[in-house]
């Protein structure tokens, strides 16, 4: 009647049925008509607190510790009463901070740390796989177990079934992918999943009534109501169990039920659906009283199915864990079996789909995204991030489901369902010091809630995550017997000689007192710096105010423009352009581009962009305050480098008119120097007019004064005056010529001229000189003519200059003047050497000067002390070059080379 | 006994007109065409008063102007210098070096004459 087929057929269609049900409610949210903005629904999706744990555990525990059960529904009851300010808290917090997860929560809390959230979504993980475990475990057991209908066969252990062919992999399989459907099918900015919330509230009503009719059956089909069934129990001996509390006493009732109400809240997907998916405060008011209503509904039958189950099953090996299942079995109702396998699958897939969502965000979030973002930092990501971020989230769902796999296959084994579930509860218990202590205190700091969590999470790992390796025997049974090392005091399960308590009260005890005592410890070692001080007071003053908090203390820097392109990076084109718009709309902006890049735009972005990447990630990215952001340190590099690139400039500028000043100075003192010279010039040149009309006018004075002078004395004076006059013409004339050469205004002829030709001129034009002096003069010419383009007239000026001079220096009566031409490399050289006294080393630097004149002894040279300037600027205007060559008492060699004629 | 004037120019030519306005005024005149011969000349027989070119070869007149005032024999003998360095920054060098009187060429034949005889009657008759 029921075969495995069937079975998987019911079971699918189920499943099938709570995505329909998630997908109609989806539609209705995007077309903005609700289905879960009801308190009811509210209350019933907080009811996912009840898994397969509860469902077939429950009747498990009472049957073996009686009413031990109900310390994990009295915590939530009582904490249930304290929601209308700490859930509320909460959840307004988490709704201005865009808090998406647990993890997010705490990040936040502590000035927005990565690592804060990185080490809670561990923590979270290795805490809540055994308890995924558990669910998978159950699953596959009461397939296996319906699959026997109506027998009832004890199940044999998982580990000798090929894991291919494992019930519990193929069940841990279809809820991935089930989960990925409800949870992760598009990215939603606020991480809301009205679709899923709509299906576990669903879920809630299917697995009451499911345990409801189970326990209706065993009370009222199979006994005549709770009298009848009390009493059949009395005499079976039986209800003594059940009325005594077990063996830990009244301690362990504490604990536990405040290790459950601190549960209700810490579990990620109890945070999910109670601070995430909230869509009104108000909600609520009803949750507060609801839900431990449901509680106390879903509770009312367990210990008469226990007892039923007792009374029936008694002398078999039926683990009580199954009775809710095996007791409609074995009467054979098969109707009934089948609503209490859903009922149990309704409470198993419910906590596994809202587990791995919360769970999947919070890896994706806060593990995986800082490193995300650390890579992007050196390579620009795609464009569009929100299907990575899908992907990522996915392959969390499926990692952390087979991970639930492998704790079940290999671990599960060793433990009841209860047991394994309050391995969970003590871990994710852990969170709880960081966050209520960060609700109601200022003074907690990043350090502190660091410290706390991990000494709390190495307290649960030492005493109960090893505990149970040792028991599955992964480890010595030694360890837990005699400690590490044979050191009692270290014995994980009775820790500093602490004994006498349960596993789970044990560790709840130690964990807490390290947990609150390094929290504590190392808040108090410093103050809060400002981030945490900013999110202190957005936490803890979070009822103060209606305004979301948080705005002022912004300082980064961002565009409109750059903050949308960031969103839709993360979110989409449409989902981040519909968010803006809708923001600006509520700031009375009509368009994006208006809006301006003030605190709270940027709070608004940065909210925004926390649903997608947590609030820690979202931070970092707006605002590159850690200098992780990509486009803004992108944005900043580039004007670094823009910046850079204009103190180049700048600096270059300022090279560049330093260069311009060297230069200006350089000219500014060759002005000067050519103004020096130009004095020095005109002190010279009146210095030579001076000498010569001094003589002109004492001499002009003494014939004037006195006609009596004689006449030979009277005509040489005259000679003086007349030569003395030519004197000051030659000046006159050659200051001018030198000034004409020297400012290039010169005519210049330009015409062939040969060399040898023109030295036979110049002797004969100087022959009076030579003849006067008693000097010869000689030559030494090539026979082919040599022929240069030049000036004539001015090529002659050199000539006689230099034949002059020469004639002048010369011994008189015996000098001897010689005049040679020669080929030289690519011209000519003339050289005029004479056998006078020679120039002096020192004299010869000056010689080319200005009115420098050669010192030659006793004899004052006649001459303006021009001629050699002006034959130098000469040759060097025809492209030649003239020097001196000489030895004193040696005589001088002038010589100057001039090209030769370019043919053309 | 004629006052003895020496005259030190290496222009020929200023020599010889200075040479004949001293002699006119009953001077016994010597010349030297350089400051160096000039010196040798100073430490033979010491004159009364001496006219100075400075743009000379061998040694300036500035020299031996330098070097007159530092010979306590010759450090009271009157110097006239007659350049053809006009400016007041010569003129002044000059001056303060230890020359009596600077007269720039071209020079008043008379202005000269008067300025020497001033100088030599400035200072008691030769001994």
């Amino acid at each position: 009647m029921l075969g495995p087929n069937l079975i998987v057929v019911y079971a699918l269609l189920y499943l099938g049925l709570l995505f329909a049900i998630a997908y109609w409610a989806d539609r209705r949210a995007d077309q903005r008509r609700s289905v879960i903005s009801h308190p009811t629904v509210y209350a019933l999706s907080l009811a996912v607190y009840c898994t397969a744990w509860t469902f077939y555990g429950s009747v498990g525990r009472a049957a073996a510790t009686g009413v031990g059960f109900l310390p994990i529904y009295l915590g939530p009851t009582l904490i249930a009463a304290l929601w209308g300010t700490l859930l509320l808290k909460m959840i307004r917090v988490s709704k201005a901070q865009r808090i998406t997860s647990i993890a997010d929560f705490i990040a936040s809390r502590y000035g927005k740390s990565q690592l804060l959230g990185g080490i809670v979504t561990v923590i979270a993980v290795l805490g809540v796989v055994p308890y995924i475990a558990l669910q998978l475990k159950a699953i596959s057991s009461s397939f296996t177990i319906l699959q026997s209908y109506p027998e009832v066969y004890q199940i044999g252990a998982a580990d000798t079934i090929p894991i291919l062919h494992d019930t519990a992999l193929h069940v841990a399989l279809v809820l991935a992918a089930f989960t990925i459907l409800f949870g992760t099918r598009h990215l939603d900015a606020s991480e809301r999943h009205e679709g899923m919330v709509a299906a576990i509230a669903f879920e809630s009503i299917v697995k009451l009534i499911a345990f409801l009719a189970v326990g209706v059956f065993a009370t009222f089909y199979l006994h005549d109501g709770f009298a009848d069934l009390f009493d059949k129990a009395e005499a079976a001996d039986l209800l003594k169990n059940v009325i005594v509390a077990d063996a830990g006493g009244y301690g362990n009732w504490v604990s536990l039920t405040l290790l459950a109400a601190l549960a209700v809240m810490m579990l990620p997907r109890q945070f999910q659906v109670a601070v995430v998916e909230n869509s009104a405060e108000h909600h609520l008011r009803r949750a507060v009283w609801m839900f431990p209503l449901y509680l106390l509904l879903i509770n009312i039958f367990v210990i008469p199915i226990a007892l039923a189950g007792q009374l029936a099953f008694s002398g078999t090996s039926v683990d009580a864990d199954t009775f809710v299942l095996t007791l409609p079995m074995v009467n054979h109702q098969g109707g009934l079996s089948l609503l209490a396998f859903i009922g149990g699958l309704s409470a198993a897939t419910g906590m596994v789909i809202v587990e791995t969502i919360a769970l999947s965000t919070m890896v994706c979030n806060d593990l995986v995204m800082p490193g995300l973002l650390r890579r992007w930092k050196r390579e620009p990501p795609a464009a569009d991030l929100s299907v990575l971020l899908l992907r990522i989230r996915r392959g969390a769902i499926v990692v952390i489901l087979l991970l639930g796999y492998l704790y079940f296959r290999f671990a599960g084994e060793a433990y009841a369902l209860v047991s394994i579930g309050l391995i969970s509860f003590t871990a994710v218990a852990q969170f709880a010091p960081a966050m209520i202590i960060g609700l109601y205190w200022r003074g907690g700091t990043h350090s502190g809630a660091l410290a706390g969590l991990l000494a709390g999470f190495g307290i649960w790992i030492y005493t109960l995550l090893l505990p149970s390796f040792a028991k599955s025997g992964w480890l010595p049974a030694g360890f837990l017997e005699h400690g590490p090392f044979g050191i009692a005091l270290l014995r994980p399960q009775e820790l500093f000689g602490l004994g006498g308590m349960s596993e789970i009260t044990h560790c709840l005890f130690w964990s807490m007192t390290f947990n609150i005592g390094a929290y504590l410890y190392f808040s108090f070692r410093r103050e809060p710096n400002v981030n945490e001080a900013t999110q202190a007071t957005v936490f803890v003053d979070a009822l103060k105010h209606e305004r979301p908090f948080g705005i002022g203390l912004w300082r980064g820097k961002a565009e409109v423009n750059e903050l949308l392109a960031l969103a839709r990076r993360f979110l989409g084109a449409d989902r981040a352009g519909r968010a803006f718009s809708q923001f600006a709309a509520k700031r009375d902006i009509d368009r994006i581009e208006r809006l301006p890049a003030d605190a709270e735009t940027v709070h608004f972005a940065e909210t925004l962009l926390a649903g997608a990447v947590g609030s820690a990630s979202a931070r970092v990215m707006v605002t590159a305050e850690e200098a992780l952001g990509l486009d803004e340190v992108l944005n900043i590099l580039d004007e670094a480098s823009q910046i850079r690139a204009y103190s180049h400039q700048l600096e270059r500028k300022s090279q560049q008119l330093e260069a311009a000043t060297r230069e200006l100075k350089e000219a500014n003192d060759q002005l000067k120097e050519i103004d020096r010279v130009k004095d020095d010039f005109m002190s010279s040149v009146t210095h030579e007019l001076r000498t010569p009309l001094a003589s002109i006018r004492a001499f002009s004075e003494i014939l004037f004064d006195d006609p009596e002078v004689e006449l030979k004395q009277r005509r040489r004076f005259l000679g003086i005056i007349v030569s003395e006059t030519k004197r000051l013409s030659r000046l006159v004339n050659q200051v001018l010529d030198l000034a004409k050469i020297e400012s290039e205004h010169a005519d210049w002829q330009s015409e062939d001229v040969d060399l040898g030709v023109l030295i036979h001129q110049a002797i004969e034009a100087t022959e009076q000189l030579f003849s006067e002096r008693g000097a010869q003069a000689s030559i030494d010419i090539p026979q082919q003519p040599c022929i240069v383009t030049a000036d004539r007239d001015r090529l002659m000026q050199v000539l006689l200059n230099l034949l002059s001079n020469a004639v002048k220096f010369t011994p008189r009566g015996e000098g001897l003047v010689h005049v040679r031409l020669s080929e030289h490399g690519p011209g000519y050289r003339v050289s005029v050497s004479d056998n006078g006294p020679g120039i002096a080393d020192a004299d010869q630097a000056h010689i080319f000067e200005k009115f420098h004149q050669g010192s030659g002894g006793a004899n004052k040279p006649v001459g303006t002390g021009l001629g050699l300037p002006i034959s130098r600027s000469i040759v060097e205007h025809l492209g030649g070059r003239i020097w001196v060559e000489s030895r004193p008492e040696n005589g001088a060699t002038f010589t100057f080379e001039l090209p030769r004629k370019t043919e053309t | 006994m004629p006052k003895r004037v020496l005259i030190v120019d290496d222009e020929p030519n200023i020599v010889l007109s200075v040479e004949f306005l001293m002699k006119r005024e009953g001077y016994e005149v010597s010349t030297a065409g350089d400051g160096q011969e000039a010196m040798q000349m100073l430490a033979g027989t010491r004159p009364d008063l001496m006219i100075l070119d400075v743009m000379m070869p061998r040694k300036n007149g500035f020299e031996v102007c330098a070097e007159v005032r530092a010979d306590p024999k010759l450090a009271d003998m009157p110097i006239l210098m007659l350049t053809a360095k006009g400016r007041e920054a010569e003129m002044n060098k000059g001056l303060s070096l230890g020359a009596d009187a600077y007269i720039t060429k071209p020079f008043s034949t008379h202005d000269l004459v008067a300025k020497v005889s001033e100088l030599l009657a400035r200072q008691p008759a030769g001994d």
